[in-house]
């Protein structure tokens, strides 16, 4: 579906059914250089099982218009304008956000900022802060391509780097790589400073106002388990999970287990 | 760590058995799954969860086969199919329907030529054919119901190098993908997504087995192709699809609309499968791909240098030597080599061809290429015996012309078979 926000188209994919903004709302927010389509079983589960499911595509990104939003203050507040506009949480009150990676600090910023909207958070591959070396910065802002390689190869786990997939006949690395290039130039660079400028997320933990998920991988190297669990301390109300042998592109990697976990702390 | 060709032809796709730790790709010999509960069936049938439900759509054994070839393809993905005839008609009917049109190369395998030029029309479908070389004509043909640009990396017979980059470039001038059939220089060889290519198919039957024992193709998705740029052009990925779940396939899947069609319509409806122990026997050959290639190759150029120098020979059609009408832009595309498959022609003609082909004791007189073992044909006396020499010449072949498929045998030997084969010719 398209929603105008803040003068532009922005999309979001609702999970093969119409949405509804009476139903509990799951929100499904991407990391860097991705878009909605990281989500497409997990979110297709809820829309299919009584919840209104927004995925969106981030300003810039895949089908939504407007130039990448440079902080995640900015995109936090994306988020709540989103969900005004579609009157989500308005009558349920029930709004969960699910973010993955630049979008686990979306979904934090975002519960911190609007409690009185958001139910509950989910934070896939997360660490808080997010800090981005001075090499994938400076390959983001003068080869993109090599940037992209980098963090295709960081974010899959050794498993997931030979394959067997669990989606039939799709090769993990390719999929991943082609979805990263599809992205406007620029972006990739604007969201890895995003990510890197975001410095009071820890402050934001420990004052969360809703209860938290965090589900990690245990051979995520680009948002290492160990920051997970440092972040989890600082959290008041928190729900830990380990995806044993997952990489940071939990997702793909693990989908059913992904899934499960959210199941069972949204549901 | 990302792994190279030739650790990625042994593994890629399969991690050890997690039940009983077998190395091998267990062949899951089965037609059907069985569900753990009633909810996992219905996320299996409603893609909310990956997995397998019935063998004529995935089947683990395939998945392993398919995830291969897309990753030496550097593809998003492939489907294993029943055939390479099977893998072209699946991206056909995936992409268009009656009232579409496809801009062919004219050089193509007499397989292709038959589903696009007889088979094909009667189902709406119709296919222009242009000399690959000439890329005005090409462009020339392209109608605004044009929906695919189609050639062999290699041609036949005349080996013509299709030149990828120019010809992508005009197919997507028009918003239009370019497919091509790999199969006579597979990954090894040439990499097509790399050069442009949208689509890539297989008729796996040749090189990426090997063994000649099973027939099997493989159609791979680039990734690259943005269908919601095409303006319409393909509602089969861009448009709901009422028969699976209203699912728009482009925004199911930004950049594998393409195989999700083809796979839950493609594979669920025409139902060309491919069948999962062939899958395991093409596995095991894809696993020595690339010392295969190498040796075909290594064997390959021996013949043709010892053929170039033989009085008894009027010609040699092969893009690495400096006389063919490609050899620049073999040299660019191809550095690796220009395949195992050629032709040569005979001065003694007709006649000659036939004493050729019988004096020959390693070469096997059969319709196949692509084998571990030397492969041998003469036009002029099997597939085009009813034609005159004239009508041979228009096609391009010559009553002379000798097709080889070189194979991994000693090179000595092949050399030593040829030169019975040639002295025989030189008496006819």
């Amino acid at each position: 579906m398209q929603i105008e926000v803040n003068g532009e188209t922005a999309y979001a994919y609702t999970g093969g059914k119409p949405f509804d903004a009476k139903l509990p709302c799951v929100v499904f927010i991407h990391g860097a250089q991705n878009d909605h389509s990281v989500w497409s079983l997990q979110s297709r589960w809820f829309a299919h099982h009584g919840y209104a499911v927004l995925a969106v595509d981030l300003p810039g990104h895949g089908r939504s218009a407007g130039c990448p939003l440079p902080s995640i203050e900015n995109l936090a507040d994306w988020i709540e304008l989103l969900l005004e506009k579609v009157g989500a949480g308005d009558t349920a009150s029930n709004v969960s956000l699910v973010g993955h990676s630049m979008g686990s600090l979306t979904a934090l910023e975002c519960a911190s900022r609007h409690p009185a909207r958001i139910t509950r958070i989910a934070l896939i591959g997360t660490a808080v802060p997010m800090p981005v070396s001075d090499a994938l910065l400076g390959a983001a802002k003068d080869k993109e391509a090599k940037a992209i390689g980098m963090i295709n190869t960081w974010s899959h786990s050794p498993r997931g780097t030979i394959g067997g997939n669990t989606v039939p006949g799709m090769w993990l690395l390719g999929a991943s790589r082609r979805l990263m290039e599809r992205q406007k130039p620029g972006v990739l660079h604007n969201d890895l400073a995003a990510c890197n400028a975001y410095s009071h997320g820890m402050d934001a933990a420990a004052a969360l106002p809703c209860p938290a998920l965090i589900v990690s991988g245990s051979r995520d190297m680009m948002t290492h388990p160990k920051a997970a669990a440092k972040l989890a301390a600082a959290i008041k109300e928190v729900r830990s999970v380990s995806l044993e042998g997952a990489g940071h592109a939990l997702m793909a990697e693990q989908p059913d287990a992904v899934l499960d976990a959210l199941r069972n702390f949204i549901v | 760590m990302t792994y190279n060709f030739d650790t990625l032809a042994l593994h890629a796709g399969q991690v050890p058995d997690e039940c009983y730790g077998a190395r091998a790709t267990p062949i899951y010999l089965t037609t059907s799954y069985v569900f753990k509960d009633s909810d996992q069936a219905a996320a299996l049938f409603n893609m909310e969860r990956a997995g397998h439900v019935y063998s004529r759509i995935s089947n683990p054994t395939n998945a392993v086969l398919e995830e291969r070839i897309a990753a030496l393809e550097g593809g998003v993905g492939a489907i294993a199919t029943a055939s390479g005839q099977a893998a072209l008609h699946l991206a056909i009917a995936t992409l268009m329907g009656a009232g579409s049109h496809i801009v062919a190369s004219r050089s193509l395998y007499g397989g292709s030529h038959n589903l696009l030029d007889y088979t094909l029309p009667r189902f709406g479908i119709t296919t222009t054919f242009v000399d690959p070389r000439d890329l005005d004509a090409w462009r020339a043909a392209i109608r605004p119901e044009t929906r695919l640009l189609f050639g062999e990396t290699l041609g036949n017979p005349g080996l013509d190098v299709l030149n990828i980059p120019e010809v992508a470039a005009i197919a997507h001038q028009h918003g239009l993908p370019l497919m091509v059939d790999s199969t006579f220089t597979t990954p090894w060889l040439m990499r097509p997504f790399d050069h442009g290519a949208d689509l890539i198919f297989h008729s796996a039957t040749k090189f990426l087995g090997g063994h000649g024992v099973a027939i099997g193709g493989l159609l791979v998705d680039g990734g690259i192709f943005d269908w919601e740029a095409s303006g319409g052009k393909f509602p089969t990925l861009t448009e709901p699809y009422e028969g699976f779940h209203g699912m728009d396939f482009s925004e199911e899947s930004t950049i594998a609309a393409f195989l999700l069609r083809a796979r839950r319509e493609g594979l669920r409806d025409f139902g060309a499968c491919m069948s999962p122990m062939t899958a395991f026997q093409l596995l095991q050959g894809v696993e020595t791909l690339p010392l295969r290639m190498e040796r075909h190759i290594a064997n390959t150029r021996q013949a043709v240098a010892h053929l170039v120098k033989n009085d008894a020979v009027a010609g040699v059609g092969y893009p690495e030597l400096e006389n063919h009408p490609d050899h620049a832009l073999a040299q660019k595309l191809l550095p690796r080599g220009a395949g195992s498959v050629f032709s040569f022609t005979l001065k003694s003609g007709r006649a000659g061809g036939r004493k050729f082909i019988e004096a020959l004791r390693v070469f096997s007189h059969l319709a196949n290429v692509g084998d571990a073992k030397s492969l041998v044909i003469h036009p002029a006396s099997t597939t085009h015996f009813r034609m005159s020499d004239d009508a041979l010449l228009a096609s391009g072949i010559q009553p002379g012309t000798i097709r080889l498929s070189i194979g991994l045998e000693d090179a000595g030997d092949l050399i030593e078979d040829l030169n019975r084969g040639l002295a025989a010719a030189a008496k006819a």
